[in-house]
């Protein structure tokens, strides 16, 4: 009458049905949350001003600006570090080499260190190291660029994104069939020859992946910046690598942490929020059009 | 290792004509002896087609004319290989400029991923100042290898779209476009159909005047219908080497009877 099997394959099956229910009802609710209610505050105005009266009105402009600017500066320092790494491991250096395995196993830990871990290392290295060595150097010691700065986070972030960069280049490097490099050597290419003109460019689809994952990934860390270059606040944008900034993602930390008016202040973070999540998803969607795109260019070369 | 005396008159009759020559050459892959001392020349104006069963080492001897085999880890080449009585393994050597007078084409056509065009030039924009005259050996490449009326209206189209037996052309003509001394093939047709094999026969004997080709085939016939000398290698050993004529009709080694007579390999 009652078959066993059959209630408890229908059991697991309904578990399983409600697990997927309730990740997708926490999405919905956190985005719909956060719309509702980020929504109210949005406009041309909180976009394009900065905050007024101790951060219970105004705009985050500046927050914006250097949520942008500190990305932007983080890819330029993360693309030619990644991609140069996993070039070496994976087109010069011999196979079963033991730098390569070390390095190897150096990055694999690198992706599990906690962010916050890197903002302390930042900290210590390159504000306190590298920094203040640049002063006593170049500026007699006086506090020019051993001070937290938008460069120094940058930096901090490129760290952290490294490991992201690496392997999705090596992947996209492993894809590459191994004759098209000895066509190129066949041909008298020289080592540089073959990576610039056949591997690199075969590449580029995996390296703009990996870019994708870092950019989306580094305009969300609020720990790295914490001490190296993020600003409570600030009357002016960063206009030098040794300025402070303002960041979107520290900016909501501040505001919940610190307000001293928090009901005042719940409408802006909301909408805080709001824009950091757009901003990020903006940030990922222009980075896949990219890719496309030069997937497309491609596409006849596969 | 059988020495024949008919290849050694007529390189004493020549001089030193034998464009590429190796003597004793032996490679090593880790214990394994892949190449167990192989003489042998290729001279400007002859076809030079080796036959032998799978693991002959045949395709480890071509690699050797042009340092290919270097790119593979763990190997050891010991003797001599001389192009135009110059050591290729010399120090001091330019390894691509060896390549490009060395020239490959491999079994299975590898069109790099670009147009025709930059498919055919792309070893001459490796070196730098010899653009001028890149139209021309272009052409003259191209009709070199029978394609020149199939693609001289899309040479802008990417090489992919081209039919294998045309790739393979394709890449004939690249490797033709650096006027090459020595043109080494493996296996050129062994995915092809009738037709564009016939056109890959035919080039070569056009080409040979004016450059040595080593043809490595495993169809039997190929040897006998489109080569001058015939070498016939088994487990890294040179058993023979003769002209074709007189190695298909009558064999000194019985080895080499068993094989093109099909009853091995």
């Amino acid at each position: 009458m009652f078959d066993k099997t059959r209630i408890t394959g229908g059991i697991f099956q309904g578990l399983a049905a409600l697990a997927c229910v309730v990740i997708v009802a926490m999405v919905a609710i956190i985005l719909g949350n956060i719309l509702i209610h980020g929504l109210d505050r949005l406009s041309i105005g909180f976009l394009t001003r900065a905050p007024e009266a101790g951060m219970t009105g105004g705009g985050i402009f500046p927050a914006i600006f250097g949520t942008f600017a500190l990305v932007v500066l983080m890819t330029i320092a993360v693309i030619p570090l990644g991609v140069a790494t996993a070039v070496y491991m994976h087109e010069y250096a011999p196979k079963r080499s033991r730098m390569v395995h070390v390095v190897r196993l150096a990055i694999q830990n690198l992706a599990g260190v906690p962010a916050i871990v890197f903002g302390l290392f930042g900290l210590g290295f390159f504000i306190e190291f590298i920094g203040r060595g640049v002063d006593r150097a170049f500026f007699r010691g006086s506090l020019v660029y051993g001070q937290p700065a938008i460069i120094w986070a940058a930096l901090t972030m490129a760290l952290l994104t490294m490991p992201t960069v690496v392997v999705a280049t090596e992947e996209a490097l492993r894809a590459i069939p191994q004759s098209y490099r000895e066509v190129a050597y066949s041909l008298g290419a020289t080592r540089w020859q073959m990576i610039s003109r056949v591997v690199l460019p075969q590449a580029v689809g995996g390296i703009l992946t990996g870019g994708i994952l870092a950019v989306s990934r580094g305009s969300g860390e609020v720990a790295p910046v914490m001490f190296t270059g993020a600003a409570y606040f600030l009357p002016e944008l960063p206009r030098r690598l040794n300025d402070q900034f303002m960041e979107l993602g520290y900016h909501v930390y501040v505001m919940t942490t610190q307000s001293p008016d928090v009901e005042a202040t719940k409408p802006i973070l909301y909408s805080t929020v709001l824009v950091l999540l757009m901003l990020t998803f903006l940030l990922n969607f222009t980075a896949v059009m990219i890719r496309a795109q030069i997937r497309k260019r491609l596409r006849y070369g596969r | 290792m059988v020495a024949d005396p008919s290849v050694a008159e007529d390189s004493a009759a020549v001089g030193d004509a034998a464009l590429v020559r190796t003597e004793d050459l032996r490679v090593r892959a880790d214990r394994l002896e892949i190449l167990k001392g192989i003489s042998l020349e290729a001279r400007r104006g002859e076809i030079l087609s080796i036959i032998g069963p799978a693991g002959a080492g045949k395709s480890t001897y071509l690699r050797c004319l042009n340092r290919m085999a270097e790119l593979d880890q763990d190997i050891k080449i010991e003797g001599k290989v001389l192009l135009g009585g110059e050591s290729i393994y010399g120090s001091g050597v330019d390894v691509a400029l060896i390549r490009r007078q060395v020239a490959t084409v491999f079994s299975v056509p590898i069109p790099l991923p670009m147009t025709i065009h930059e498919n055919l030039t792309f070893g001459l924009r490796l070196q730098s100042g010899s653009r001028d005259s890149s139209e021309e050996r272009v052409e003259v490449a191209l009709r070199a290898a029978y394609l020149w009326d199939e693609v001289k209206d899309r040479l802008r189209e990417p090489a992919r779209t081209l039919s294998g037996g045309q790739q393979q052309r394709l890449c004939l003509a690249r490797s033709l476009v650096l006027s090459p001394k020595v043109l080494l093939l493996d296996e050129p047709t062994s995915g092809l159909d009738p037709i564009s094999t016939a056109a890959i026969e035919e080039a070569l004997q056009q080409l040979k005047p004016n450059l040595a080709i080593i043809l490595v085939t495993n169809n039997v016939k190929q040897a006998a219908r489109a080569s001058d000398r015939t070498a016939f290698f088994l487990f890294g050993e040179l058993i023979e080497c003769e002209r074709t004529g007189k190695l298909f009709t009558t064999p000194r080694d019985s080895r080499t009877a068993d094989y093109i007579s099909g009853r091995f390999g």
